[in-house]
């Protein structure tokens, strides 16, 4: 048996140790050195309810909160299983040594974050996607001195290799330095490569999240689920080239969220809910600042912006466990926040949608599978904070375990499969490459990626409405056409990322179609998609996950039943706490039986 | 908006001839240098008005945290995301780094670094990934020092900075000298402890440094790697001592993970 995984973030390589641990072989394909990928940007924790400090914490508490955080939209059963692997996860990320933070006593320690009441989320420093992403970079390593691994770094992925059963039998990727395109043979490949930040442009995102092979593979018949579900965080600094990220960690350490009103500062977060305060989820949070900077015209200077204010906390204390954080705004804001208040505004961090995979992590091409944000599972249409390296860690052990499953029941094997049809797919590829050689026309790239990158950010937001999400829609279509006016300004045959820019930026045409079209087909408000059309969630009509399948003219989408086996879908309010909603709920039935009765 | 310049070294393939290239570029607010080189991206043409190709270079994460954007500014090894153009003499002076092969203009191939965590055999061995439990208890003292050193982005601005890593030698680096102190200041890391000490006894290692303290200097993640180096070599040092009395230890070594 052979595996080929797409991506050395976090789940790309779980997955990856999974199966070297079994004995079988890797090829690991990265478009960056796997030590630099996107999970290193990870700042505040990763939850499991390991329940240390005496609140009761349980993995159903965890499960439970991380439904009502994604307005239940996800299916039910996998993020069950993620919550209970959770705890060992962390352990076992802490036996590889990662320098998790400590109690006195020297165990691991949690601090609180968005859209639960208890100390869940543990941390290290506010590093923690680094330090995770190192530990496993260390394990693969290990492996690669053991001939289990083969790393091919700084190699983009282009095409899944499907034979005429329509069965996934490796795939096509190219040297970015040598230019080389070559097949890869395996018998299941795992696509792990992350989210796609790019097509909004200034985001929390690393620059290299295109997120070309979701749209590969969405071209190629994967359906693209819930597109529309796009996270937006709230609490970032601007910037010329990104808008970085100052973690909810340092809310869960104490930071308050305030502006001016009526020359006093208002702690508007904590007074529109009690119960959470400024540890709202982050759809709320976000939607509560964009309320006070557009709507009420609070913001400070009249700008988009709040304060996020951490200058009340013990300043050695705070650094301690936020150092990462305070330094990054004290490098790119240029100020001190442990005296000055950090101005904060929320930008695009997160796809909740993603590849459509089954239970075992498998798209609906056999033996393609996807792990980590680049699918949809976990999340339904909000995530909680601290849940993307769970669902990350979780997802790669899951398909590094699936895919064993899966090659073990395969009648061929991809070595039975002919030459022929891995040459077809290169051919294929080969064909487009040149294709961009030869574009010498008078449109640049990164301009085209600039204007989709205003438009989705302007219109495809916190909120939406249906007159701009059409707008948006037809200056996609309008790109696309002039698409076909670029030049390539660069025709070497050396390391031409140019050339390979090109490429990504159709898939990212590709994807944000997906994710307009599935904005408009959505006639209601849930999680992060908020319409003032439709203000409220409808369970009857749209608790379901949209499918978006790709066709020449544009996405085509059908709806897919959520499962809820488990939970109850309730109301969603971070004003009252949980226990509450459940009590008036529970009344208000009782009530509701007693008038019948009468 | 003002406009700044920009002198870059460019190469069109390890092979070709190296060559100058200026820039104007318009300055944005809160600009840093990688949205100067956004901006040529977008128009790319020089400060001789003269049509050329984009310039190469390497970034990911514009946050300094994946280390992929180091570059020689100014004379220096840092990270271009966090070299902010109102703090910069002008015109801004970009040129690869040069410890490592050129891959074209501003991107370099990194790899030795991680090959040399390979030979000091840089993580802590695991019996699996099974559930096992909780790992060992860490004092916190223990574990802010390990947190420092784990903040290593392997970025190269020590490899870059250290006279002693050059064409001539094969020493590893400061960096990796750490990342040492790093698996064997770890409960279970330290079982293993005299396996890697003895890797950077030998050729390429801490006998190598001569103790220029470049390193530490430019540093971005502020590692004490002067500190870490003396102490490894008293360890190395009383290690050497310690096997020409006792023999070679016996026992499995460094066992697999799983």
């Amino acid at each position: 048996m052979k595996f080929i995984v797409v991506g050395g973030g976090l789940a790309g390589l779980m997955a990856t140790i999974k199966i070297a641990e079994k004995g079988e072989i890797v090829d690991l394909i990265s478009f960056v050195p796997v030590k630099r990928s996107h999970s290193v940007c990870a700042q505040g924790g990763i939850n499991g309810a390991v329940n240390t400090k005496g609140e009761g914490d349980s993995p159903w508490n965890h499960f439970d909160d991380t439904l009502l955080g994604g307005d239940y939209l996800a299916n039910q059963p996998p993020v069950l299983g993620m919550c209970e692997a959770a705890p060992g996860i962390i352990y076992l990320m802490d036996r590889m040594g990662v320098p998790f933070t400590r109690t006195p006593e020297g165990n691991l320690d949690f601090r609180r974050f968005g859209g639960t009441l208890v100390h869940r989320t543990a941390f290290s420093g506010s590093t923690t996607g680094q330090q995770l992403l190192y530990a496993l970079d260390e394990q693969v390593r290990y492996w690669e001195t053991q001939g289990k691994v083969n790393k091919y770094e700084d190699w983009d992925y282009l095409s899944a290799v499907v034979d005429d059963d329509g069965v996934c039998r490796g795939c096509v990727a190219q040297d970015m330095k040598t230019m080389e395109i070559r097949s890869f043979q395996g018998d299941a490949v795992i696509l792990c490569n992350g989210g796609l930040g790019a097509v909004y442009g200034k985001t929390t995102n690393s620059i290299i999240n295109t997120g070309s092979p979701t749209s590969s593979a969405y071209q190629q018949g994967v359906y693209y689920a819930n597109p529309e579900m796009i996270q937006i965080h709230p609490t970032c600094i601007g910037g010329e080239d990104k808008l970085r990220l100052i973690s909810e960690g340092v809310r869960g350490d104490g930071g308050r969220l305030w502006t001016y009103k009526d020359g006093k500062p208002w702690f508007f977060m904590e007074e529109w809910y009690p119960a959470y305060g400024n540890l709202v989820s982050r759809d709320v949070a976000s939607r509560g600042i964009f309320k006070v900077c557009r709507e009420l015209g609070l913001g400070l200077d009249g700008q988009d912006s709040v304060y996020l204010d951490v200058t009340h906390l013990e300043p050695e204390w705070i650094e301690k466990r936020q150092h990462g954080v305070l330094e990054i705004y004290r490098k790119f804001a240029g100020e001190e926040p442990t005296k000055v208040p950090m101005k904060i505004f929320p930008a695009m961090h997160y796809s909740m949608g993603g590849m459509w995979v089954d239970y075992n992590q498998m798209t609906n091409i056999p033996g393609l599978f996807a792990a980590g944000e680049c699918e949809y599972q976990y999340h339904g249409a909000n995530r909680l904070g601290a849940n993307s390296l769970i669902s990350c860690l979780y997802a790669g052990t899951v398909a590094g375990d699936k895919v064993m499953e899966y090659c073990k029941s395969l009648k061929k094997t991809s070595s039975d499969v002919s030459s022929k049809v891995f040459d077809a797919e290169m051919a294929k590829q080969k064909a487009g490459m040149d294709k961009i050689f030869k574009f010498n026309g008078p449109e640049n790239p990164y301009v085209l990626k600039d204007e989709m990158n205003e438009y989705m950010s302007t219109y495809a937001g916190v909120v939406r409405t249906t007159k701009q999400l059409q707008d948006t829609d037809k200056k996609l279509l309008e790109l696309m056409q002039r698409y076909k006016k670029l030049g390539v300004y660069d025709t070497g045959g050396w390391s031409n990322r140019t050339a390979i820019f090109i490429r990504h930026l159709w898939n990212m045409f590709e994807l944000a179609r997906g994710i307009v079209g599935g904005a408009l087909l959505r006639k209601e408000s849930r999680g992060a998609h908020y319409m003032p059309e439709y203000p409220n969630r409808d369970d009857e009509n749209w608790m379901k996950t949209t499918k978006a399948k790709w066709t020449p003219s544009g996405p085509q989408f059908s709806l897919e039943d959520v499962d809820i086996s488990l939970v109850k879908p309730r109301v969603r309010r971070y004003d009252v706490t949980k226990d509450q909603v459940i009590k008036e709920s529970a009344e208000k039935e009782a009530a509701t039986s007693k008038e019948g009765a009468k | 908006m003002s406009d700044a310049i920009l002198k870059i070294k460019r190469q069109d393939s390890p092979s070709s001839r190296p060559y100058w290239e200026e820039f104007k570029v318009p300055v944005g607010p809160k600009a840093n240098v990688i949205s100067l080189l956004l901006e040529i991206q977008k128009n790319p043409v020089n400060a001789q008005g003269k049509p050329t190709t984009p310039v190469i270079w390497d970034c990911n994460c514009l946050e300094e945290v994946c280390g992929a954007c180091t570059m020689v500014i100014n004379g220096t090894a840092r990270q271009a995301c966090a070299a902010l153009v109102d703090t910069l003499s002008k015109p801004i002076v970009l040129q690869p780094l040069t410890k490592f092969p050129l891959v074209r203009d501003l991107m370099v191939d990194r790899q030795k670094m991680f090959e040399n965590l390979k030979k000091i055999k840089a993580w802590i061995p695991i019996d699996g990934t099974y559930y096992m439990g909780p790992g060992p208890k860490v004092a916190p003292g223990v574990q802010d020092e390990r947190y420092l050193i784990s903040c290593c982005m392997t970025c190269g601005c020590c490899m870059e900075a250290c006279p002693y890593v050059n064409p001539k030698s094969n020493y590893m680096g400061p960096t990796c000298m750490a990342q040492v102190k790093l698996f064997n200041a770890h409960p279970t890391g330290a079982m293993y402890k005299d396996e890697r000490l003895d890797a950077i006894a030998g050729d390429g290692g801490i006998a190598d440094c001569g103790n220029a303290q470049n390193c530490e200097r430019v540093c971005p993640k502020e590692i004490p790697l002067v500190s870490i180096i003396a102490e490894l070599n008293r360890e190395t040092a009383f290690r050497g001592f310690n096997r020409w009395l006792k023999g070679k230890p016996k026992g499995p070594g460094l066992a697999a993970p799983g």
